[in-house]
């Protein structure tokens, strides 16, 4: 699996979305994505790349697409690569 | 009357991110609102941690107007099988909402709000009848318990008490006040004169911590499920000199996260009330006293001040209080009925209690509720 796919699973195990939806993806945009699916949500990414997600991270986790920053620029994860 | 808003004029009652309300400010404002909806009626008051919506809730309350309470974020569907099966008068609703309800008259508006009269043909309402909150959350049941003044003022003396919350206390609306926990916290304070800082965000949002820091919250309250999160934001690291204690209730804390949370209390000076509740008794029937909570990991507690607790041959835990709610409604035609558990509840549970007088929930009853 490339780091694409392993980061869209980690959304569509949490939050039952489509691959569709995901792209403009945005906290308590959906029921699914509130503060449980997020605590879910962290776990998925967390196993997905074997980190461990910094307390600030997880609180600026706010979007699919600022969480691949977030990914690169603090666990050197490059969702795109 | 159940909030006297006048004995605490100049205190602060809510903060919200861009306005202050002192006592005074919401004595005038809830009068305000509650007085376009005129007198005694049922209304669907949609949920928010807002001023708009707790504001409306005080002054329902105080002139005895009747809210149901909904998460605004109900499913449409849902809303609307409830405005059939019980006919409120009036919505006070979030204006983003106004247009799912363009057939009703919008005959008021503040902050946010606005107020819809249905025009339908409404129920009678019994005497007692202060209030209906449902019995888990938002799942847009019909059930609803029906809650009188005497419970909501029983209930609120009594968790007043046992907290110790007095004008200095200060909460922050992290569950939502259609949640018998929830609005257990707002009638507490606004009754006691504290103050309530509101927001709709959440503990994974850096405004929440902030909001909770910049106004020297002094109590955090959450169900098991928030002690979880509290830990994965590694709580136990965050500096909170304001913050006086800690309550959980909703349901079991799991025995692991009672003892961190009683050690980091013991460590720090803080206290952590476990607490054990149901929509049934208003808000809460027992605690587990703050000095006890590392010696009783898992317990749920004693009895709040007022109530009384029993257990059956078969170990199922009763409770007595003035807080023992009237019973069910699962339509707009119960709302006539009167007192149907004479302040005796079963809760469902099982318990066994300890040689010191403690309980702890061991399981539940098959078949109830």
């Amino acid at each position: 699996m490339t780091n694409l796919e392993k980061y869209d699973k980690a959304f569509i195990d949490a939050f039952a979305v489509s691959e569709g939806d995901l792209p403009t993806l945005k906290y308590q945009d959906i029921a699914a994505w509130d503060s449980v699916g997020h605590m879910t949500l962290m776990a998925n990414i967390e196993d997905a790349f074997d980190i461990m997600m910094e307390v600030e991270d997880i609180m600026d986790f706010s979007s699919y697409a600022h969480g691949k920053e977030i990914l690169k620029a603090n666990y050197e994860v490059d969702v795109e690569a | 009357m159940i909030f006297d808003l006048g004995k605490f004029a100049g205190n602060t009652a809510l903060i919200a991110e861009n306005e202050t309300l002192t006592y005074e400010d919401l004595k005038i404002r809830s009068e305000e609102i509650s007085g376009a909806a005129g007198g005694r009626c049922l209304i669907f008051l949609f949920c928010k941690n807002s001023v708009a919506s707790v504001a409306g809730y005080v002054g329902f309350i105080n002139r005895k107007i009747v809210p149901l309470m909904i998460d605004a974020g109900l499913d449409l569907d849902l809303v609307k099988n409830l405005l059939e099966l019980y006919c409120p008068k009036y919505l006070w609703l979030p204006e983003d909402l106004r247009e799912n309800y363009s057939a009703y008259e919008k005959i008021y508006e503040r902050d946010g709000y606005n107020l819809l009269a249905t025009n339908a043909e409404t129920f009678a309402l019994n005497e007692k009848l202060a209030l209906l909150m449902t019995t888990s959350g938002s799942t847009g049941s019909p059930k609803f318990v029906r809650q009188s003044y005497e419970n909501i003022l029983a209930n609120t003396k009594s968790i007043v008490e046992y907290l110790q919350i007095g004008e200095s206390e200060r909460s922050i609306t992290n569950l939502p006040m259609n949640y018998v926990y929830g609005l257990s916290i707002i009638n507490t304070h606004i009754f006691s004169g504290g103050s309530i800082v509101l927001t709709e965000k959440t503990l994974f949002q850096k405004e929440f911590w902030q909001a909770l820091k910049n106004n020297s919250v002094t109590n955090l309250n959450g169900v098991p499920y928030t002690f979880e999160m509290l830990q994965r934001l590694r709580f136990f690291r965050m500096d909170l000199p304001a913050l006086k204690f800690i309550t959980q209730a909703g349901g079991k804390l799991d025995p692991e996260t009672h003892l961190k949370f009683a050690e980091y209390s013991a460590k720090t000076g803080k206290k952590f009330f476990v607490m054990y509740g149901a929509a049934e008794a208003t808000a809460r029937m027992g605690y587990l006293p703050a000095e006890k909570s590392l010696e009783k990991i898992g317990c749920m507690g004693i009895a709040i001040p007022g109530g009384k607790f029993e257990l059956t041959e078969g170990g199922e835990l009763i409770y007595y209080g003035d807080n023992v709610s009237l019973g069910y409604a699962e339509s707009g035609a119960d709302l006539i009925l009167g007192d149907e558990r004479n302040k005796r509840l079963e809760t469902g549970d099982l318990a066994k209690i300890d040689a010191d007088g403690y309980y702890t929930i061991v399981g539940r009853k098959k078949n109830v509720w």
